[in-house]
């Protein structure tokens, strides 16, 4: 039985007057990896804000599990949103310290661990990540897969029970996309975290999505929800098919037998 | 090993099973059964006991019993890659494959990627000997990267003048805008205060000998040969200078500056210049404006503190400056405007590209300009002494 990690109910997104989008609702469970999808402007990024607290909501509420987010006081929303954890697009590593300061900060200051503890902790988790042996290092001096793969470990710090990503494959290659998402998909498997991700990353929203929802620029609400392969099989909304087959409406597997697909 | 308690909300278990690890040796194979809940809010046992038997020659093998186990988190891991480690060390087989599927996927991505070797940060030297060296070399190699940074500038000045090279008419009169009208508010007040401060300071000492009329003396070429320009200056460089590395190192670290080259922008004519012009026209107008406004505020003490008329002391003002006074301020404070662009739109240019390279940049430029402004000056008012303006 499922239990929901996640509920967003009657949410409505908007920059003063302008609305982004409206009317969301939908559950995440726990254990998911669940795809925020929907073609670029649509409010994806917006839609992260509003759960992860660092926008208010213009309409609705967000609930962890059974506990509000957006009326709740500062504190408790304090306290729910130390169970989360955010990797940011570019990593949004501190660059005023190193590797291994940026993954400590959040162990050193919510925990009340011993120093040595935290050490190994923070070495386990950089590890994880592929970046054993460059805790010494400035992000600056990394690339920008490092980047991004540290700033995982720094989210991973706490052992969140949900994880959040805002496009973690972009601006990464094939291969490290998929190790990312192999990562991901470990964290999951092994950890028991529910992962939600913002992405329009075709091969990672198949490869690992079990779960997902489509936003609409035009209608400014949710038009699709449920597992990637199942929408793209079953949805008869062309603009869902269109995005996820890149608009080559042709690869689609159950097409008409007159242009089979490849 | 020391009691510890995590405070993250979700480790707060109310009952936690006791965490223990049971060892047994047949022949030469070590088992460790763990058991209890290994969190990071539970209390673990040392493992000396283990890493003591592993020193035990006979042991050749070290295998795990997970049957016992509870949950389990980071803390676990960190403690099994800990036993694995030292096992390596000693060249003991160690068997992760009775490990729960979970902790041998971490562990596989764990060992997945080999620490680096080569890669190493050597470390800063902490001798005093070598870190005065250091010091050294770098304020050498600070001096030769300015009087570079004042070639291409002067080269790209020459381009500019004979038509080689463009200057965009709104990028400049926007940092007109920006260095001139826009900062004076903030020299008003300064300069009116300063004014008002000379103008007591000396009425302390003149009053004693009833020269209280002296007063405008003091303040006019006070004002008009040093202190307004050096107002002006010192606000500049906190308020321009520092806005300048500010913009061109958070340009530098976006990458802006690397895409207006490859667009065919040279940084030097197309950034600076304009912040160099129009600093240099605005610094002479804004030392006259400063000059004015403070013996404005030394009038406002001495009329309304002292038996003196404003009339009286405009007449005694007037007297006692003359254009010399007022050009050799002006002229001080277009080199201090050089200095300031200079300072600010290198360290800008010089800048990292991250958060803490821009902060460093602004504190540099600032400290820089006010450095340089300083002994320009005395070099300056040496100079005038001598020639005796």
């Amino acid at each position: 039985m499922a239990t929901p990690c996640l509920t967003i109910k009657n949410l409505t997104l908007a920059y003063a007057d302008y609305v982004i989008q409206q009317d969301l609702n939908f559950t995440v469970n726990q254990g998911d990896i669940f795809i925020i999808m929907g073609s670029s402007g649509c409010g994806k990024s917006t839609l992260l804000m509003n759960l992860i607290g660092l926008m208010q909501p213009v309409k609705g509420d967000v609930l962890y599990g059974e506990d509000s987010l957006w009326q709740a006081d500062h504190q408790t929303r304090q306290r729910l949103l130390q169970r989360t954890g955010v990797l940011f697009q570019s990593g949004a590593l501190l660059s005023s310290m190193t590797l291994f300061e940026n993954v400590a900060l959040p162990l050193t200051e919510h925990t009340r661990l011993a120093a040595g503890r935290i050490r190994q902790l923070v070495n386990y988790k950089l590890a994880l990540v592929g970046l054993a042996g460059f805790a010494d290092f400035y992000p600056a001096e990394l690339s920008g897969g490092m980047q991004k793969r540290a700033g995982l470990a720094r989210a991973m710090a706490l052992d969140p029970e949900i994880l959040f990503f805002d496009e973690p494959s972009a601006g990464l290659d094939p291969l490290s996309a998929k190790l990312l998402d192999d990562l991901i998909r470990n964290l999951r498997d092994h950890l028991g975290t529910t992962i939600i991700m913002v992405t329009h990353e075709l091969a990672s929203i198949f490869a690992i999505g079990t779960n997902s929802v489509f936003l609409d620029t035009e209608t400014k609400t949710m038009i699709a929800i449920g597992p990637p392969q199942q929408l793209l099989a079953e949805s008869k909304d062309p603009k869902i098919i269109r995005f996820l087959t890149r608009g080559e409406t042709a690869a689609r597997p159950t097409d008409s037998p007159k242009t089979p697909a490849v | 090993m020391a009691k510890q308690q995590a405070s993250t909300p979700h480790n707060m278990t109310a009952t936690l099973t006791p965490c223990s690890i049971t060892l047994k040796q047949t022949e030469s194979t070590l088992e460790a059964a763990f058991s209890g809940a290994w969190v990071l809010a539970a209390d673990i046992p040392p493992l000396s006991p283990v890493l003591a038997q592993l020193d035990n020659k006979g042991v050749k093998r070290l295998v795990f019993a997970m049957q016992g186990l509870g949950k389990w988190d980071s803390l676990l891991m960190t403690e099994l890659i800990r036993l694995i480690d030292e096992g390596k060390k000693r060249g003991i087989d160690v068997d992760t494959r009775t490990l729960p599927e979970g902790i041998q996927g971490l562990l596989s991505l764990v060992y997945a990627v080999p620490e680096p070797t080569g890669r190493q940060r050597s470390a800063a030297p902490t001798q005093w000997l070598a870190v005065l060296g250091t010091a050294g070399l770098d304020l050498y190699q600070d001096g030769q990267a300015f009087i570079g940074f004042i070639g291409e500038l002067a080269l790209s000045l020459l381009a500019l003048l004979r038509g080689k090279a463009r200057l965009r008419p709104v990028d400049f009169w926007r940092q007109i805008q920006d260095c001139g009208p826009s900062a004076l508010p903030i020299i008003t007040l300064i300069s009116l205060l300063v004014g008002l401060i000379l103008a007591f300071v000396g009425a302390v000492q003149l009053a004693l000998f009833g020269a209280e009329i002296y007063i405008a003396d003091m303040v006019g070429l006070g004002m008009s040969r040093d202190m307004g320009g050096l107002m002006a200056a010192v606000i500049m460089t906190g308020r321009t200078g520092a806005s300048f590395a500010a913009q061109l190192g958070t340009m530098q670290a976006n990458s802006e500056i690397d895409a207006l080259k490859t667009m065919g922008f040279e940084p030097l004519p197309f950034l600076v210049l304009p912040r160099l012009l129009a600093l240099i026209c605005m610094m002479p107008l804004l030392c006259l404006y400063a000059d004015v406004v403070g013996i404005a505020g030394g009038a406002l003490v001495t009329v309304n503190f002292f038996d003196i008329s404003l009339v009286q002391y405009i007449e005694r003002t007037a007297s006692a400056i003359h254009l010399k006074d007022f050009s050799m301020g002006i002229v001080k404070c277009a080199v201090y405007g050089v200095l300031i662009a200079l300072s600010g739109c290198l360290r800008g240019m010089q800048c990292g590209r991250s958060a803490s390279a821009v902060g460093d940049a602004t504190t540099s430029a600032v400290v820089t300009g006010i450095v340089f402004i300083v002994i320009a000056d005395a070099v300056m008012t040496l100079i005038c002494n001598r020639l005796g303006i």
